[in-house]
């Protein structure tokens, strides 16, 4: 297979033991695959199970049943047997997440939450921080405030924070749950540029996004989450 | 999704846990515990109060032994050997050198009566250091490194503020570069702004120096912060285990659920 | 007092023999600290009760004994001791150092070189040397079980952070045979160097912590340093203002109240053989010259 995500079968259930042991079915014979360089766009109403099958692919939420192969290294592994080692080896070596909100160590002074990832997989203090800082510059984060911790930012600042945080290594497979959601038209434009040269990198990537206009610019297909709704 | 630091990759495990069990007569203190710790990586035991993870933690760091299984640990030279099988002169020098021990109270973990400097070059000098000026010298950036000014170094840690003292037992502990830490409960007892600074110089220390951790905590936001990987225990078993972000966001069994929706929202 | 009414050095047969076997354990084993079944005597604890034990245990009828309290014969416990031998066993009793065949002291090892066949008793108030850092007696035991012995520098760290070098003037702490790290009592530190590869025998008692220790003959005793701040000894820079002696431990004695002081020697018999001898100091030709200061 070419594939770099290959999904067979994913079903996940959510079982509320705080309400009584309600079970909450969220989807059921989630398949689909992803090609290096392809962005698919996943679409559907609120609630029918697009960011747990994000949080799925990335590990976050475990599944119940199926498969989630991952080209990882050469090799394919499925996240639904992997043990804990190695799903943080895939997400340090082959998957990135950009989610909605930034969710940051306090004290920690913005270009080096965006840097880390980059020092996490062996890059030099100096040399991370260089790219982290053009990468904030093109988000259009004020160089005044690379130093700060981002905990004080603005809704739009932090998620810039976020993305440059995403975008910022090589890695081979990006989700991207919302990256455009709060963000002024300039900044979404940097955004979509930044989504397209990642394409032309051959990165994979899986998206939820609401914005049409944006969707239209960066999906290269769609895949509509209601036909693996799970009947209750 | 913010991820602790690197993850040193190795194939062998550091420590391995093999249904370890502690009874104190017809009480179960823990029970049926078995896990392998690999380089690098961070383990957080949760759980309330009397559910055993610090009886397990002192199991683990062989002070107290098990009344059933075994807890191997792979040494220096590469070999797993059984803890309960070491002389007490061999534990006693891995206690020094090749593990750290931080303790929710630093008074506990330092001599509160000598110079920090003498705290932290205690280690050097019990392996045979024997030049005032290099252990002191070692000692004070091992201070700078944990953010004390060297100022400070020939002064009592009671004259330290609490944070201090807990990073000058996180540096007394670190000074032979060990390559595995107990931590207990090691931000309890200090202010929110003080135990924030302290877990992220402990996340980078981590991540810098490679050192495997496991860490007992009853704070998810500790364990979120500083592990890869998180043991909720309650009446001393083991009932979840996994990634950290995978309990804490999609946790399973109904007690792990209340412990992840009793957290204040801020 | 009837002397009679004793047993030979004041100590019953059965209890003489407990302490000669800790005796003898001390000196298998150089340095280790060996728990006895302390006695009480008729005087204080910290009058000397671990010594005065000890020698009663090794006194024969033929021993001639010398008891020096801070280097000096005729102090009240150096006398008071000396006489409860002389009515409990009655023994022949000397000041010299060289004629004595059993010394017991407190707080100084004699100028005078010991020699072969003679046994020196220290009185030893803490016999743990790591007892400053370490207040559990289950810890320590085990630390010097294990020669884990880091401790002991932390302490000697803590006087050069301080006062800028080893502070610690006496009870000195030193390594002895290689292996046992043990608090020579509060003796000054001059006197450490005297201690290694002695001719005479050398047993510690402290009566109150009920424990025994000894270096045997010709042992290696060496005191503990750091490369960088190495031992030294101390004394006053002065000559004996009584003998002129310039290599004795001298003691600082305050003369009046408007500053005048001189140094002596501590160990009194060094000085008046010093003085027989023909030596004279400052002081010695005109006892009175302080007076003529008025």
């Amino acid at each position: 297979m070419t594939a770099m995500i290959d999904i067979t079968n994913a079903e996940k259930t959510f079982t509320m033991h705080m309400q009584g042991g309600v079970e909450l079915p969220v989807v059921r014979g989630v398949s689909f695959q992803v090609e290096p360089g392809e962005c698919v766009v996943l679409s559907g109403p609120s609630g029918a199970g697009k960011s747990s099958i994000l949080k799925m692919i990335f590990g976050n939420y475990r599944c119940d049943g199926g498969r989630i192969g991952i080209r990882h290294r050469g090799a394919v592994i499925d996240l639904v047997t992997a043990e804990p080692r190695q799903v943080l080896s895939v997400r340090r070596s082959t998957i990135g997440y950009v989610s909605q909100f930034l969710r940051a160590v306090p004290r920690v002074a913005t270009i080096d939450v965006v840097a880390e990832p980059l020092i996490a997989n062996g890059f030099a203090r100096a040399k991370a921080r260089e790219q982290a800082g053009a990468l904030l510059r093109r988000l259009n984060i004020p160089e005044r405030l690379w130093a700060l911790p981002p905990s004080t930012f603005s809704g739009g600042e932090q998620q810039r924070v976020n993305i440059a945080r995403g975008f910022i290594s090589d890695l081979p497979i990006l989700l991207l749950d919302e990256p455009t959601a709060s963000l002024d038209a300039a900044n979404r434009a940097v955004v979509v540029e930044l989504i397209g040269q990642k394409k032309r990198q051959g990165v994979a990537m899986v998206a939820i996004v609401h914005d049409d206009e944006i969707r239209h610019l960066i999906a290269d297909r769609i895949v509509d989450v209601t036909s693996f709704a799970a009947a209750a | 999704m913010s991820e602790p630091g690197t993850l040193v990759q190795d194939d062998q495990p550091l420590l391995v846990a093999d249904h370890l069990g502690k009874n104190y007569g017809r009480l179960t203190a823990c029970r049926d515990v078995s896990f392998a710790l690999y380089p690098g990586e961070v383990l957080a035991i949760v759980g309330e109060s009397g559910s055993g993870k610090s009886t397990l933690l002192q199991l683990l760091s062989a002070q107290l032994a098990p009344t059933g299984g075994c807890v191997s640990y792979r040494m220096r030279d590469g070999v797993l050997r059984d803890l309960a099988s070491l002389g007490e002169a061999e534990r006693r020098f891995l206690f020094r050198t090749d593990w750290g021990y931080v303790h929710q109270d630093p008074a506990q973990g330092l001599r509160m009566a000598v110079s920090a400097g003498a705290n932290v070059g205690e280690r050097l000098m019990a392996v045979g250091w024997n030049h005032y000026g290099r252990i002191r010298d070692t000692a004070s950036s091992w201070l700078e490194r944990v953010e004390i000014d060297t100022a400070r170094v020939d002064d009592a840690p009671r004259t330290y503020s609490g944070g201090m003292r807990q990073r000058l037992q996180i540096a007394r502990n670190l000074v032979t570069e060990p390559r595995l830490v107990f931590m207990d409960e090691p931000t309890g007892g200090l202010d929110v702004s003080v135990q924030a600074r302290l877990l992220d110089l402990m996340r980078n220390l981590v991540s810098e120096l490679g050192l495997a951790a496991i860490v007992v905590t009853h704070d998810l936001a500790v364990a979120r912060l500083l592990s890869h990987r998180v043991m909720v225990m309650k009446g001393g078993r083991v009932i979840e285990t996994g990634l950290t972000d995978q309990v804490l966001d999609d946790p399973r069994e109904p007690y792990t659920q209340l412990l992840v929706s009793s957290i204040l929202p801020v | 007092m009837n002397a009679p009414a004793y047993n030979f050095a004041y100590l019953d047969e059965q209890t003489k023999r407990m302490i000669r076997r800790a005796i003898l354990k001390a000196i298998a084993i150089p340095g280790y600290q060996v728990p006895f079944a302390s006695r009480e005597m008729p005087m204080p604890y910290g009058w000397g009760t671990g010594g005065v034990q000890v020698t009663a245990a090794i006194l024969g009828p033929d021993d001639v004994l010398k008891v020096i309290d801070q280097g000096s014969d005729d102090t009240t416990n150096a006398i008071s001791i000396r006489k409860f031998f002389g009515k409990t066993a009655g023994v022949a009793t000397t000041t010299s150092t060289t004629d004595a065949t059993v010394i017991q002291t407190r707080h100084r090892i004699p100028e005078a070189p010991l020699h072969a066949g003679q046994v020196l008793v220290y009185q030893v108030p803490i016999p743990e040397p790591l007892r400053f850092l370490e207040p559990r007696e289950t810890e320590t035991r085990r630390m010097h079980a294990l020669g884990e012995y880091g401790l002991m520098h932390v302490k000697l760290y803590e006087d050069i952070a301080r006062f800028g070098h080893i502070a610690t003037s006496y009870a000195y702490p030193v390594k002895v045979n290689a292996r046992y790290v043990m608090d020579p009592s509060p003796t000054p530190k001059f006197d450490n160097p005297k201690m290694d590869n002695c001719p005479a025998l050398q047993l510690f008692g402290a009566g109150r912590e009920k424990r025994i220790y000894a270096i045997p003959p010709h042992t290696d005793v060496v005191s503990l340093d750091f490369e960088d701040h190495p031992f030294t000894r101390y004394r006053f820079d002065a000559p004996c203002a009584l003998c002129g002696a310039g290599d004795s431990y001298l003691d600082e004695i305050v003369t009046d109240d408007k500053g005048g002081r001189m140094f002596v020697c501590s160990d009194t018999d060094y000085c008046e053989q010093r003085q027989q001898a023909g030596h004279r100091g400052s002081e010695s030709a005109a006892p009175h010259k302080e007076r003529a200061h008025v």
